[in-house]
């Protein structure tokens, strides 16, 4: 085919965006909005009928109408209710409950900590490194061996019953397990119990149950008995869940049962299951796997059963196994019959009187046996008498809470108790006891409860509530003359009150670095420093404040282990971040934050991960952002400059500081109004040489072009002609390298997608570029194509002809008299060349020459099959369109040309008729425009292929 | 040919009392219609005394086993021989607990020597060819609840080692002092068993408290009669060393048909007893005593 000559369309963009604009129509004063009047027409309309339907409708609100989907939720959320309902299991015994589940959910607001929120944390503090073993029998009961008084044939029958289970294989008994072993055997059996319930193994379900519920009595490793609890009694929850929605589905296929329903309303069937469980459950032997299940399940709340199961935990000896078994009953209590306070009370007092087992002989016998000592072992019960009070002290008036203090108070060595009522009661009841507090703890004994911790409850309670005003002092006075006495590194944990002073805040830190700097004894106390800081965050937020404490970067410093360090200064970063709302010029911040993440970025090397290194540079972007020197530009670019030197190894704070330096080119341009003095001049040449050089050190090959693009038009902007040169033509004669494929967020994928983009991007910019003096016409447009020509791109792909698609644009764009954007005060290529025929003729000749290209490619693609012919079509279509927009159809060649792509295009019935349709309406709507006329003419020569 | 034969009875738990009438469907299901040679119900309750080898040697007791004594028997054609069409077929049937004579009817129990047991046999014949389907349900029979009220007894015990009886070397025992009590001896079947105990002192740490709960049962045979007592349960009701002077609870439901009002016949009694044992760490075992009269209101 011989090369088809261009010509331009010539453009006339101002009349084109008026024609291009919606009619205005004038709107007069006392109009309605027309958007408006819309609305008020609908629900007037609207209401209007609501009256005519019933008249009992037009009592509701007449300015709103009411929400359907609200309606008919009024009231109880039935998802809420069942899952409400679920714990509510009268029907078990017979007994009527009673209550309706709204009560219940009046009961517990959610400012009750749920147990779920206790559960890991309980998990993560109570660890041991020592060897676990679980005994599982899951045959019959063979503790003990048959009663005294048994027959032969009861023995007979015993044996049998056991080789029964021995052929089940089932007896096992795994030892030295680690930790992570033994967790993973327990969601195991969990997962079993599931497993047995579903397919129909009731019995089996209850044998593991009854297992798991026998691991709890057994406290050998006895460190990891509150994890143990923990991870059992989401077994119970389970069973105890099967078992009700077993009941609740033999209740509920027959009809709905209300909300608080009564053992009257469940049917025989349901009764029956009930009273089988209850059976079978109340045989059982022994007495922890008899008391966990049937706490965990049948006694759903009722008003005697409670009681009952308090009771009988009392008899249980082992005082850790008791207070958690006790803890287990106040949730279950708590969640299933929470008005039923009496019970609660009574666990709490059943636990007082039997405190002093703890301190009992065979108590003590064990733990020498374990090698734990006293102190550890106390912590091991915090968690369950924490949750006990928590649940007792939910809500409870003052008088109780005052009775509970008197009788704990009478217990001799009570700091177990003291370190619990701290933490569960209300915050503002112990904060008007402060003084109270510190002097039972200082009569502690040494020995027992480690005093450091009930400092650090009395810290944490007096921190959500003020104490009184005139004893703020002297609390603080006798609390630190009591802990400076304390000789113990922990001790780092201070009570703090709330709204502290500087001045207070920084004696304790001075007197913390005192304490912890001999014998490097800050080694061991890493978390407590690191709880200190984060509650001087809590209060501080104004860093000018925090950072002018002389003490605090001492304190800051140490944190000498590299990990503890960065924690540390990430959650200084946070805070900052949340909380600065402008930006900072203050030497005292920047000094101290440059300081913190210069530690972040210096703990960065080649093994961090990328998740890490992220997360870090969006601490340190962020830090960045918030730095402003005001007016002063210069500063503000030195800082740029040292912080470049500073975060060297992480490329996205590279980025953000390109970023701020451009911004800081435009901001100057912004203050002088676009007419640079001589000094702002040099500046913003100052800011582009800073992007120049910063650039090339980023990996990311597409961070670097964009940038490029991104510094060469805030250069351009700026009047920086040679420095936006350089730029493009870096960007240029970057593009050969950009790989073929790229990872995108770990994934390997074509880059074609991104190039196109860029290049697009760039195109749009280059109408505006002059060419520079010393070199030809159109030099980097040139450049770019010559660039795209050489670029290996991948086989079978369009992209290439795509991007010269794209160009004719850009060329129909420069051939205009007037472009339709330039930069002020830069003179583009329309002023320098004037219209010069020569120069057209030269956008002409490339224009031919790349129409051409795109001709060959598609002959090319012709010869192939199948999906080449389909290509082909596309691409035709493509060029079709960017002859009909901006190639002049006048000129007979081109107008040839057009319609021979219109019908390659249908040729093989590729294209998408909808997109075809509306093009030919398009065209003849414009035929309709005074200089348009000629389009008509194409516009029957354009044929629509029907579908064969 | 797959028919499957079943028995449902109208009431879910399947209990029933004297003068009641036995209600439910017997249900054929099968694909294809059956031809059979009648459908019939017998409803039996029987007494099943065996003798225990304890008290009368292993080859007695396998040979000498006392006749069962039949307590109320009953049979029915519910349907004549003919063809059950396929599907799945119900046919209702009815049956009044009515004795004979004096007889009466005793409540369901499963012990080890005597056995009352009610059973219903749905029998389906058929032609020599095929074989005749039969299916057997067991209903539990309670009962009369008694008329008039009981008479709480409660029992106060305490054990200490004077008061114990059968010790070797008195001398050698440790000192303890438990006491206790029982809400009641005369206990209605379907209430726990309640009461508390408390250990006052105790020298040598105490390892676990159960309660055993003993069938006492006699039979009545040609050499006079046989009597012997076997565990029921046994449930825990302390593990480990217990907080001392701390009241435990004493708590303890009835299983259903392992227990029954306590029964005296002329050929065979059934009693009940329960036990406080005490173990101690060093393996000694303490028991205690308490007969119970069992019965129904």
């Amino acid at each position: 085919m011989a090369a088809v000559q261009w010509h331009t369309r010539a453009r006339a963009y101002e009349s084109e965006l008026r024609a291009a604009r919606l009619e205005a129509v004038s709107l007069e004063p006392g109009d309605p909005h027309p958007l408006k009047s819309i609305t008020v027409m609908d629900s007037k309309s609207r209401r209007g009928g609501g009256r005519r339907g019933s008249t009992s409708s037009s009592s509701s609100s007449g300015s709103v109408a009411p929400d359907p989907l609200s309606s008919m939720l009024d009231g109880t959320d039935p998802l809420s209710m069942f899952a409400a309902a679920s714990a509510n299991e009268a029907p078990v015994h017979g007994v009527a409950s009673g209550v309706s589940v709204r009560d219940k959910e009046e009961e517990v607001g959610p400012d009750f900590e749920p147990w779920s929120a206790k559960r890991a944390e309980v998990l993560a503090r109570f660890t041991t490194t020592e060897k676990l073993s679980i005994n599982l029998f899951m045959g019959s009961d063979k503790g003990k061996a048959s009663s005294p008084s048994s027959t032969v044939s009861e023995k007979v029958r015993n044996r049998l019953e056991e080789l029964d289970d021995m052929e089940e294989g089932s007896q096992r008994e795994l030892l030295n397990l680690s930790q992570q072993d033994y967790v993973n055997r327990i969601e195991e059996l969990n997962q079993n119990l599931k497993e047995a319930w579903s397919s129909d193994q009731k019995v089996k379900a209850l044998k593991i149950v009854i297992q798991c519920s026998k691991l709890l009595s057994d406290t050998s490793v006895i460190q990891f008995y509150p994890s143990k609890f923990v991870l059992i009694t989401d077994i119970l929850d389970t069973f105890g869940r099967l078992v009700y929605e077993r009941i609740w589905s033999m209740c509920s296929d027959s009809r709905v049962m209300p909300d608080s329903f009564t053992a009257d309303d469940v049917n025989d069937t349901a009764k029956e299951t009930c009273l089988n469980w209850f059976f079978k459950i109340a045989s059982i032997r022994e007495l922890i796997p008899r008391l966990y299940p049937w706490q965990s399940q049948v006694l759903h709340g009722i008003q005697e059963t409670l009681p009952r199961l308090t009771a009988m935990i009392r008899g249980i000896g082992d005082p850790l196994v008791a207070v958690y078994a006790r803890a287990y009953l106040c949730r279950v209590g708590m969640e299933v019959a929470p008005h039923l306070k009496e019970s609660l009370n009574k666990n709490f007092f059943d636990l007082l009187a039997s405190f002093r087992q703890i301190h009992s002989d065979s108590v003590q016998n064990q733990l020498v046996l374990q090698r734990v000592e006293i102190p550890v072992y106390l912590t091991l019960y915090s968690p369950a008498i924490n949750w006990i009070l928590q649940c007792v002290s939910y809500r409870a008036p003052e008088t109780l809470l005052t009775e509970m203090m008197e009788r704990c108070k009478k217990l001799g060595n009570n700091a177990l108790l003291l370190n619990s009522v701290m933490w569960a009661f209300r915050a503002e009841f112990v904060a008007a006891r402060a003084t109270d507090f510190i002097a039972m703890i200082k009569d502690c004994d040494e020995a027992g409860f480690p005093k450091h911790l009930l400092f650090g409850s009395l810290g944490r309670s007096l921190a959500c509530a003020d104490p009184p005003e005139n004893e703020r002092l002297s609390i603080l006075n006798e609390a630190w003359k009591v802990i400076t006495k304390v000789r113990s590194p922990q001790r780092a944990v201070t009570p703090f009150l709330s709204n502290p002073q500087k001045r207070e805040v920084n004696t304790v830190l001075a007197d913390i670095i005192k304490h912890m700097t001999p014998d490097r004894a800050f080694e061991d106390a890493y978390p407590q420093l690191q709880s200190v800081i984060k509650k001087i965050l809590n209060y501080f937020h104004d860093f000018s404040v925090l950072f002018s404490m002389e003490r605090f970067l001492p304190f800051l410093d140490m944190f000498q282990k590299d990990s503890v360090r960065v924690d540390v200064c990430r959650s200084i970063m946070e805070v900052f971040i949340r909380h600065q709302q402008e930006p900072t010029r203050d030497p005292v911040i920047l000094n101290a934050l440059l300081h913190v993440c210069k530690t972040m970025h210096d703990s960065v090397n080649a093994l961090t991960l990328e998740d890490e290194k992220r997360s870090l540079s969006l601490l340190i972007n962020g830090f960045i952002r918030m730095v402003s020197f005001g007016r002063d530009f210069e500063q503000q670019l030195s800082f740029c400059v040292e912080a470049r030197a500073t975060f060297c190894n992480l490329e996205p704070v590279l980025v953000q500081l390109i970023h701020t330096v451009n911004q800081l080119a435009m901001e100057t341009r912004r203050v002088m109004r676009g007419n640079h003095s001589r000094k702002t001049a040099a500046f913003v040449r100052a800011c582009a040489a800073y992007s120049f050089i910063t650039i090339p050190s980023l990996t990311s090959i597409f961070s670097r072009l964009n940038l490029y693009l991104l510094s060469g038009q805030v250069a351009l902007a700026n009047q920086c002609l040679s420095q936006a040169d350089a730029f493009f033509k870096a960007a240029v004669s970057l593009l050969p390298e950009v790989p073929r494929s790229i990872a995108v967020e770990g994934k390997l994928r074509s880059s074609e997608g991104f190039l196109l983009d860029f290049i697009s991007n760039f195109l749009s910019t280059l109408l505006v570029v002059p060419d520079p003096p010393e070199q030809g016409v159109l030099y980097l447009v040139r450049g770019l194509l010559n660039m795209v020509q050489d670029y290996t791109w991948e086989e079978n792909s369009d992209a290439k002809v795509r991007v010269y698609i794209s160009a004719l644009p850009l060329l129909a764009a420069m051939s205009q008299e007037t472009y339709l954007y330039s930069v002020p005060k830069v003179d583009s290529n329309e002023m320098l060349y004037g219209g010069d025929p020569k120069f057209l003729a030269e956008v002409n000749r490339l224009c031919e020459t790349l129409i051409g290209q795109v001709l060959d490619h598609l002959k090319a693609l012709g010869r192939e099959e199948g999906a080449g012919v389909r290509r082909q079509g596309s691409l035709a279509f493509s060029l079709f369109s960017c002859l009909l927009a901006h190639g002049d159809l006048r000129n007979n060649k081109l107008n040839q040309l057009a319609v021979n792509l219109w019908n390659l295009s249908h040729k093989h019935g590729y294209c998408d008729t909808r997109s075809s349709v509306r093009t030919l309406d398009h065209i003849k709507h414009w035929a309709q425009q005074p200089d348009m006329a000629h389009l008509s003419e194409v516009a029957q020569r354009l044929s629509l292929q029907s579908r064969a | 040919m797959s028919a499957a034969l079943d028995i449902r009875l109208k009431r879910a738990n399947k209990v029933y009392h004297e003068g009641e009438v036995l209600a439910g469907v017997v249900v054929i299901s099968s694909k294809e219609a059956v031809q059979h040679q009648g459908i019939s119900l017998t409803m039996e309750g029987l007494v099943n005394l065996q003798l225990s080898s304890k008290s009368v040697g292993v080859f007695e007791a396998f040979y000498n086993s006392v006749k069962p004594i039949q307590l109320i028997t009953s049979n029915i054609e519910v349907v004549k021989p003919g063809k059950v069409p396929g599907g799945k077929t119900e046919i209702p049937f009815e049956f009044p607990l009515h004795v004979k004579g004096n007889k009466v009817l005793f409540e369901t129990y499963h012990g080890v020597f005597v056995n009352i047991q009610y059973t219903l046999r749905c029998d389906l014949k058929r032609s020599l060819l095929a074989k005749d389907l039969s299916k057997t349900c067991e209903f539990i029979v309670h009962c009369q609840p008694q008329k008039g009220k009981v008479q709480p007894s409660p029992v106060d015990f305490s054990i200490t080692p004077e008061t114990l009886q059968n010790v070797r070397e008195r001398g050698s025992l440790p000192k303890f002092l438990i006491r206790g009590r029982l809400d009641a001896t005369n206990c209605v079947i379907t209430q726990p068993l309640i009461g508390e105990l408390v250990v006052e002192n105790s020298e040598v740490p105490i390892k676990s408290i159960e309660l055993q709960l003993v069938r006492v049962e006699t039979c009545g045979c040609a050499e006079g009669y046989a009597r012997d007592a076997t565990e029921i349960q046994n449930i825990q009701i302390a593990e480990g060393d217990v907080c001392h002077s701390l009241p435990i609870p004493i708590y303890m439901v009835f299983p259903r048909l392992f227990t029954c009002p306590t029964l005296e016949t002329t050929n065979f009694k059934v009693e009940f007893e329960v036990n406080v044992v005490i173990v101690l760490q060093d393996d000694h075992l303490i028991t205690e005593n308490f007969p119970l009269k069992l019965c129904r209101f």
